[in-house]
């Protein structure tokens, strides 16, 4: 069972409901898809026993082959090649690495070349094993990494995908073909406003999901009377508690030091089962 | 006329409580909401709709079935797996590259416009906001968040303001590199938890990779002293000022289930206190 962890809003909760969870069901496959901001690995202090890169392709174009005539600058939607009477030039971190420009160019001046973007690491500590991407700084593409996360996913496994924070391609990229997605929110406006924008990407993607309250008791009511209209389970709710804030601060998964929430994690785990 | 982006890695940190009251203090401001895929600002700020756009981001391919002769060829090489093994688009998947409209051996495939989101230009209170928001699952964040840019700055323009802060969102990749090309300075409002620290390293490292000038706020510092303390060293031996050191205090989720920044709701707090002379000192820093 695949079981990825979104949020919409950024810092609800989505790295501590992905922790605790694997920690409490035996063996298990934690995937970091945020792989802007790859927060996993603190809280685990994993084994790191391998680092792979990641590429993507970029056009190389051979100017003792091109003709400068622009075939490829038309096709490209993406302004990444520019060319002028006398030369092309090319805009790597606007390229989307579709490879179109090599099909179309009638010189075959066009070569797609590998372009380091970031790297996967795999680590591993007791039953868990754990995979994350770190995009590089100051490249612009977290999608090819986490395709590359993605490939990790043993489906006879239990997984669970951490998902970057937003609505949008990182976010879809992540939650795509996940058979349950686990919505983190916090009980605020907007926890909320960002709730009902994931909830309908889910919808139109398709995907089972339910809501996991955090920092319940802080904000008002809104979420829960949302998602009683709307049908929504609240699959779990985490109160707030200093003691959870400060353990999360120190990067010390919660439940291994307040036991009652590794059973908690557990029911949850089990009764998304039963869901899907 | 100058831009301040405001960013932090780690998501919900503090940024948009604290954008939304930079725009109370700054008065004459414009604010940018550039979280185009979860923008929460308007919840604080109220603005008044004055101008709306359609923005058209990414095309998207449509296949013609009765042309299509199920050669598979359109699928065998598309980049983002968008054609799904019946042979029909997956428009979130789609990309709009066009590589299957020039593979297709019968040109059954052509590329259409969509409307991927919707950009405002609005008035609030304390001046006027750039907004947007992306339809629900569409790609290209960071495109719209260059338009809400552009919005932001006409605006300014027009209204002689002096000052354009922006909102950006979590993480490091397209649309937070959209949102701080060629701005003044970006403050990097971080937590002390090992998540904040570490994202805040990164969020600085990308500030620094783009020449743009960086100041640090610590939100929420006295949940964990110990690592205050270590942010408070590590931006010292980096070079970077901290500008703001901000405590916990639930004020700031009872203004917001309010629908009212900080500084309206609670003027005399603490952490209004700080915010107002955190905005001091950028404002100097930035003039």
């Amino acid at each position: 069972m695949i079981i990825s962890v979104a949020s919409g809003k950024g810092g609800t909760g989505k790295t501590l409901v992905s922790v605790n969870m694997s920690l409490s069901i035996g063996k298990v496959q934690l995937l970091d898809c945020d792989v802007e901001e790859p927060n996993d690995h603190l809280l685990l202090n994993p084994r790191i026993y391998k680092t792979e890169p990641v590429y993507n392709l970029i056009p190389r174009i051979d100017e003792e082959l091109c003709t400068h005539c622009g075939t490829c600058s038309k096709f490209c939607q993406f302004n990444a090649i520019f060319v002028s009477s006398d030369q092309a030039l090319l805009f790597p971190e606007m390229c989307v690495s579709c490879g179109g420009c090599a099909i179309v160019c009638p010189e075959k001046a066009i070569t797609l070349e590998k372009h380091k973007i970031g790297v996967i690491k795999f680590g591993s500590v007791e039953n868990l094993a754990l995979v994350y991407g770190e995009l590089e700084v100051g490249k612009p593409m977290a999608v090819p990494i986490i395709k590359a996360v993605k490939k990790q996913i043993e489906r006879s496994e239990n997984v669970i995908l951490d998902s970057p924070p937003g609505t949008s391609c990182p976010f879809v990229e992540t939650v795509r073909d996940s058979d349950f997605c686990l919505l983190v929110t916090e009980p605020t406006p907007f926890g909320l406003h960002d709730l009902k924008i994931s909830i309908e990407v889910l919808r139109r993607i398709g995907i089972p999901f339910g809501v996991v309250v955090n920092r319940a008791g802080v904000g008002d009511k809104k979420v829960y009377e949302y998602c009683e209209q709307e049908n929504i389970r609240i699959l779990l709710e985490i109160p707030y508690q200093r003691r959870i804030a400060e353990l999360y601060s120190k990067g010390i998964p919660f439940s291994s030091e307040m036991m009652e929430w590794e059973e908690k994690f557990r029911a949850l785990h089990k009764k998304i089962a039963e869901l899907t | 006329m100058k831009q301040l982006t405001i960013l932090s890695g780690k998501g919900g940190t503090g940024k948009t409580s604290i954008t939304a009251c930079f725009a109370v203090l700054a008065k004459n401001a414009v604010v940018a909401d550039c979280d185009v895929d979860a923008p929460d600002l308007h919840m604080l700020l109220h603005p008044e709709v004055i101008e709306t756009q359609q923005f058209k981001g990414a095309k998207v391919a449509v296949i013609n079935e009765e042309k299509c002769v199920k050669c598979g060829l359109c699928k065998e090489k598309c980049a983002f797996d968008a054609i799904t093994n019946d042979l029909k688009v997956d428009a979130i998947a789609c990309e709009g590259c066009g590589v299957c409209t020039v593979v297709c051996p019968v040109n059954a495939v052509e590329l259409v416009e969509r409307i991927s989101g919707t950009a405002y230009i609005s008035k609030i209170k304390y001046g006027y906001m750039a907004h947007a928001l992306l339809n629900p699952g569409e790609s290209n964040s960071g495109r719209l968040v260059t338009l809400v840019r552009q919005n932001a700055k006409t605006t300014a323009q027009k209204e002689k303001s002096d000052i354009i802060i922006i909102d950006g969102s979590p993480g490091i990749g397209c649309p937070v590199i959209a949102s701080i090309t060629g701005v003044d300075a970006a403050l990097v409002v971080t937590e002390p938890t090992l998540s904040g620290i570490h994202d805040l390293k990164r969020a600085l490292k990308l500030l620094d990779h783009f020449k743009v000038v960086s100041f640090v706020c610590i939100n929420m510092y006295d949940v964990n002293v110990d690592n205050t303390n270590k942010i408070l060293s590590f931006c010292k031996e980096n070079g970077t000022e901290v500008v703001g050191i901000i405590p916990f205090d639930p004020v700031v989720t009872e203004s917001m289930v309010n629908g009212k920044t900080v500084i309206e709701y609670s003027p005399e707090s603490g952490v209004s206190k700080e915010i107002e002379s955190m905005w001091n000192k950028l404002y100097k820093r930035l003039l």
